[in-house]
């Protein structure tokens, strides 16, 4: 059999089937007692469907019964300021090369960015893979290279194998500074708020790829809510729906897995293993916008004190907290209290070319995803989606 | 190895050894080889004037190499006001230590360009700078061309029409994607081919059957997602485009999958985009696919009355978005 490329989203996007989808979605919700003032509420809790939601235009295509929460699965989105501190300030030690991944690189922190810092001199670099990290290390042995570590579960094995090598080569110019998150902690932190309105959570399937539709199993049963591990195509986006609504209907509360191509219970063991031998849950991770969650980031275990920036370069580093500008509600677009088009900033002072809240950093963030695929205003509407 | 050195833009034998056994060998003709402080030009009627310059990093890359593109991007600048290309300036930067056979080879890639359009290199300037200066090799062209069409069927961004229907002239983003898969620290095999090349005979070509083009413009930078946000802007119009008709590449598509990128804020240097009265949408189509670049041609939107200055995206589903101008640096996303 010949595969290609397109052979991996091509059938994920095809016209009829989501339509039929839509279809079947439409009858289903019928059944629901969810109505358009009170309607069902899932949270999406990864950006990345945040983006297919709104880049395909699913919300004008499915019954008005039903709202999508974004929630916090953004790496980019959740980093608090005073870490992106961390980072610009690495970046302009002397003979330091400072690696990390995408957007972070234009993240604004308390007064720059990481692009300002870079434009201003600093050797600051977007890996397109981790792995990259070592080839530069053993390129610049005089000089000190600190990979700016982030991601949820998706990008912490890549992250622990860089550790390996470098363990393994023992490079000593090479150091981590270590901002994985998890995806659990966070979900419940958002659930556990008495202003939550969650019924149902869609989950990302690259983060199950490794840890596991398990992950999720004392959440369905602790918040009694259906979650569905999806992929990230529309006929998977729409497919988890229909799912969703057919356990509300039947009163259900299960783990469902719609990625069923690439995501098993159990998820990629070798990789929990690679994670779990460097890798340990801090006390508590700050989250941009909703603050500190006990036990929802990983650090360097203290065996490996050597090669974390963190404890190397602590005298640099300050942990003071910085806050979002006060207009900003993106803590409360990430719990589902309120939308972007809510925000008395958006597309006014803050949007992707000078964000002020996490939302509307990275091209995953809920802003970010309103600002860009805003929906077309039609001549009727009184006001235009850009807030002009 | 022989190299370009700093006494190459000294201005004296050295210089003139580069400029005779180089650039008169290459692009020779009357007007040049007069070697006078500027060059003097007849030209009737109406002139178009353009200025680009080429800062390509790798300077080779499939399908071409700065030197194309330094010809390509000028002369289809003029190109797309409907005017005939005829004179070129052309100014090296050249960073001290180039390869000699790799600045021959780029000079012989743009007489052959030259070649195809007619226009000629009739002034230039050579600067050899210290390492570090500039990366390798920085070339500017300028150049003027005849505009063949009356003032009042000069293509502009300013003329789309409701109505029109708006065609793109091939496949889109490949440009783009050939310099992101070149690219230092991306190691992608692909054989993907860039797009660069002269658009002239094609624009000629439309002029001539008497094609009427509302608006024309090479989707370079920014891409396809720029120009049309460009052209809804400057006209007040909207565009509403489909968005499965538009025509990617399944490699360069691949890409995009891989990488988080989207193919309509690629760059393009030879898939160009046109405005025409809807009545003459088959006869423009029926001009570009005589042309083998243009096979893929197709009409993708049209323009609309409503909601002035956006561009409409139509997805097969029947949802729509709104296409936004491409904002910031072009980077991965991470997972």
């Amino acid at each position: 059999m010949n595969l290609s490329l397109k052979d991996f989203y091509q059938g994920f996007r095809d016209p009829q089937t989501i339509k039929a989808l839509a279809l079947q979605i439409e009858q289903a919700a019928q059944q629901l007692d969810a109505t358009p003032e009170t309607p069902l509420k899932i949270m999406e809790v990864c950006g990345g469907h945040t983006h297919t939601i709104m880049k395909y235009g699913l919300g004008q295509i499915l019954p008005n019964n039903i709202e999508f929460i974004h929630g916090p699965g953004c790496p980019v989105c959740i980093m608090p300021k005073e870490r992106i501190d961390h980072a610009i300030v690495l970046a302009k030690m002397d003979n330091t090369i400072l690696l990390t991944l995408g957007d972070m690189i234009r993240v604004p922190g308390s007064k720059s960015s990481l692009a300002k810092t870079r434009a201003a001199g600093a050797d600051i670099r977007a890996l397109y893979t981790p792995l990259d990290a070592i080839k530069i290390a053993q390129e610049n042995p005089d000089k000190q290279v600190i990979f700016f570590a982030i991601g949820f579960e998706t990008t912490t094995p890549m992250t622990a194998a860089v550790i390996k090598q470098a363990i393994a080569l023992k490079l000593n110019n090479l150091f981590f500074h270590i901002n994985h998150v998890l995806v659990p902690p966070a979900v419940v932190a958002i659930m556990q708020d008495d202003r939550c309105q969650i019924d149902a959570l869609i989950g990302p399937s690259h983060v199950s790829v490794v840890s596991g539709a398990k992950i999720y199993l004392p959440l369905a049963e602790q918040f009694q809510v259906p979650i569905v591990v999806s992929g990230f195509e529309p006929v998977d986006v729409m497919q988890s729906i229909l799912k969703i609504i057919q356990q509300v209907v039947a009163k259900k509360h299960q783990v469902e897995i719609q990625y069923s191509r690439a995501v098993s219970l159990e998820g990629n063991i070798t990789a929990q293993q690679l994670i779990a031998t460097y890798l340990e849950p801090r006390s508590h991770f700050r989250w941009r916008g909703l603050g500190d969650i006990p036990l929802s980031g990983l650090g360097l275990k203290a065996a490996y004190t050597a090669l974390d920036a963190e404890k190397v370069f602590a005298d640099q580093l300050s942990n003071e907290p910085i806050d979002d500008h006060k207009l900003c509600i993106c803590g409360d677009i990430l719990r589902g209290l309120a939308k972007p088009k809510d925000c008395k900033v958006f597309g006014r002072g803050c949007d992707p070319t000078r964000p002020l809240g996490s939302c509307m950093v990275s091209s995953e963030g809920a802003c970010h995803a309103y600002y860009k695929y805003a929906e077309v205003a039609l001549p009727s509407s009184s006001q235009s989606v850009d807030g002009s | 190895m022989k190299r370009v050195e700093l006494s190459h833009g000294g201005g004296g034998a050295e210089t003139q050894q580069l400029i005779q056994s180089l650039f008169y060998q290459a692009f020779g003709n009357e007007i040049l080889l007069k070697s006078e402080d500027a060059a003097l030009l007849q030209v009737e009627g109406q002139i178009a004037f353009t200025t680009d310059s080429f800062t390509v990093s790798p300077l080779f890359f499939q399908g071409g190499n700065i030197g194309n593109l330094a010809i390509a991007g000028t002369v289809n600048d003029l190109a797309m006001m409907a005017a005939e290309p005829l004179y070129l300036s052309c100014a090296f930067i050249i960073e001290e230590g180039l390869p000699w056979v790799e600045l021959e080879s780029i000079v012989l890639s743009m007489a052959e360009e030259l070649k195809k359009c007619g226009a000629k290199v009739v002034c230039g300037d050579t600067k050899v700078v210290p390492k570090g200066a500039v990366d390798q090799l920085f070339i500017n062209t300028s150049g003027i061309g005849r505009v063949v069409c009356d003032a009042i069927l000069t293509p502009s961004a300013h003329q789309l029409k409701q109505g029109d229907a708006i065609i793109v002239s091939g496949d889109i983003g490949r440009h783009g994607a050939v310099i992101l898969s070149a690219r230092e620290g991306m190691d992608l095999q692909s054989d993907i081919v860039s797009d660069c090349q002269v658009l002239w005979p094609m624009i000629k070509a439309l002029i001539d059957t008497g094609v009427e083009c509302h608006a024309l413009r090479d989707a370079t930078r920014g891409g396809l997602s720029a120009l049309l946000n460009e052209w809804a802007a400057t006209s007040q119009v909207s565009i509403e485009v489909q968005e499965d008709q538009i025509p990617i590449d399944s490699a360069v598509q691949g890409l995009c999958e891989l990488l988080g990128f989207d193919a309509l804020d690629f760059a393009n240097e030879g898939s160009f985009v046109l405005s025409v009265p809807a009545d003459q949408a088959e006869l423009a189509l029926g001009v570009l696919h005589r042309f083998p670049p243009c096979q893929k041609a197709t009409q993708i939107g049209s323009v609309k009355g409503f909601q002035t200055g956006q561009v409409i995206l139509q997805t097969p589903w029947g949802s729509q978005r709104r296409l936004e101008l491409p904002k910031g640096e072009l980077l991965p996303r991470i997972c």
